[in-house]
């Protein structure tokens, strides 16, 4: 009794798989055992026919809807080109690690001393020259061009807070008419083209204000030397 | 598909995951025919299909970087669709799909006799074929044209294993009743 119920259990678990085996979808394991079963049973064949027309209309019915038009590239890459800029590379900070993790392991002991106390020395020396340099100048921004001609664009280095998403971003930059036009830099840093109108020293300190009040989406931000 | 076909949609991904747009490129000329056909069946609306498409392919595009390659590419791809047309069709009117189901009655009852008067039964099978429920259309589409295994639709439809191969066999059955109702006696089930 228990046999019959098994063959007929095994009878009904080889015909649920016709579809996938008239597919070609089935495991080398399981095609076999479908294979085997219709060697010696003609109405599993005759079963097996009907699937096989199934399949056929199918597809035929399938092919028969024929192909977007080119719109839906044009707006997909019109998407991607809006925020292309901004596309994430996580591979970047791990293959950084890792070179700098194996270029350090190549050196002798003493020697990365000699190095850690020459890279201190560096720092302490750019610390005093840009310090320097801030005391002459006066601290806050300054434009490349001259102060006093109006111009229609200005850069700005700028840093994403991590949490702000790749939409909330390009919102962001299109209300601003702003593209980003380099980047990411180091440490996800960005170079940023606004459009203004107006005097560089004017537009900048309205810019400044303007990405200061919007810390949800802009984390930091300095003015860009200027393009020659 | 392929494995040679399946590894490089792998590796197109892991260029996508880094920004390459030509990456991009290649596989949606690769597949958006195949995505476009499975949810126009879905939605039944050629402009509809199009945009959802172009989303599909916009999630595949910020989505690659977190690829685990724990199914197929296409697997992937159709499960995002399948998602997105039927998020558009709960969006979408009342009044509409009333419409179009009304279209889609009027057709089916119609076309089976006309076209079983030519005697054409490859034709009355593609209209009961559209006949089906979009539950039962998916799942035939999915194993006969998509080529998807039983793994990859309970993937897909996020249903399990044996509950793929019983929505299979009732799909099957429906068919069998719609064609019998048209005229054609298939002696099964």
């Amino acid at each position: 009794m228990n046999t019959m119920s098994e063959k007929a259990n095994d009878h009904e678990e080889i015909e649920s798989l016709l579809p996938w085996h008239a597919a070609g979808t089935l495991s080398r394991r399981d095609a076999e055992r479908v294979e085997r079963a219709l060697a010696s049973d003609q109405e599993l064949v005759r079963r097996f026919n009907l699937v096989r027309e199934e399949l056929a209309e199918t597809i035929h019915l399938n092919e028969s809807l024929g192909a977007p038009s080119a719109r839906a590239m044009e707006k997909l890459f019109a998407a991607i080109d809006a925020e292309g800029a901004l596309k994430r590379k996580p591979g970047f900070s791990f293959d950084l690690r890792t070179r700098v993790s194996e270029l350090f392991s190549g050196f002798a002991p003493r020697t990365l001393a000699y190095a850690s106390a020459a890279a201190a020395l560096v720092i302490l020396l750019q610390a005093g020259l840009i310090g320097g340099i801030m005391l002459k100048s006066g601290a806050g921004y300054n434009t490349a061009s001259a102060p006093d001609v109006k111009v229609d664009s200005l850069d700005l280095y700028v840093n994403f807070v991590p949490q702000a998403s790749t939409d909330e971003v390009t919102k962001f930059l299109r209300a601003r008419q702003a593209s980003i036009v380099e980047g990411p830099k180091g440490a996800g840093t960005y170079r940023v083209r606004f459009a203004v109108t107006g005097l560089p020293k004017e537009e900048l300190a309205r810019l400044v204000k303007d990405l200061q009040q919007n810390r949800n989406i802009v984390s930091s931000e300095f003015e860009a030397p200027a393009t020659k | 598909m392929s494995a040679n076909q399946a590894t490089s949609d792998e590796v197109l991904i892991g260029r996508i995951a880094k920004g390459d747009r030509l990456a991009m490129q290649v596989l949606f000329a690769r597949h958006h025919v195949r995505v476009y056909r499975f949810v126009l069946r879905l939605v039944g609306n050629p402009s509809v299909a199009e945009d959802l498409i172009s989303e599909v392919f916009l999630d595949v595009w910020r989505q690659a970087d977190r690829f685990e390659g724990r199914s197929a590419v296409s697997t992937w791809m159709l499960a995002i669709a399948r998602f997105k047309a039927l998020s558009a069709l709960r969006k979408r009117p009342d009044e509409e799909l009333d419409d179009e189901a009304a279209e889609a009655i009027e057709d089916v009852s119609d076309n089976p006799e006309v076209a079983l008067q030519k005697k054409d039964k490859s034709a009355v099978l593609r209209q009961c074929l559209e006949k089906l429920s979009p539950e039962h259309k998916e799942i035939i589409d999915l194993v006969y044209y998509h080529e998807k295994s039983v793994e990859e639709v309970a993937e897909i439809v996020g249903i399990p294993e044996n509950t793929v191969k019983t929505r299979m066999f009732y799909a099957r059955k429906k068919l069998s009743e719609l064609l019998q109702a048209a005229g054609i006696e298939r002696g099964w089930p």
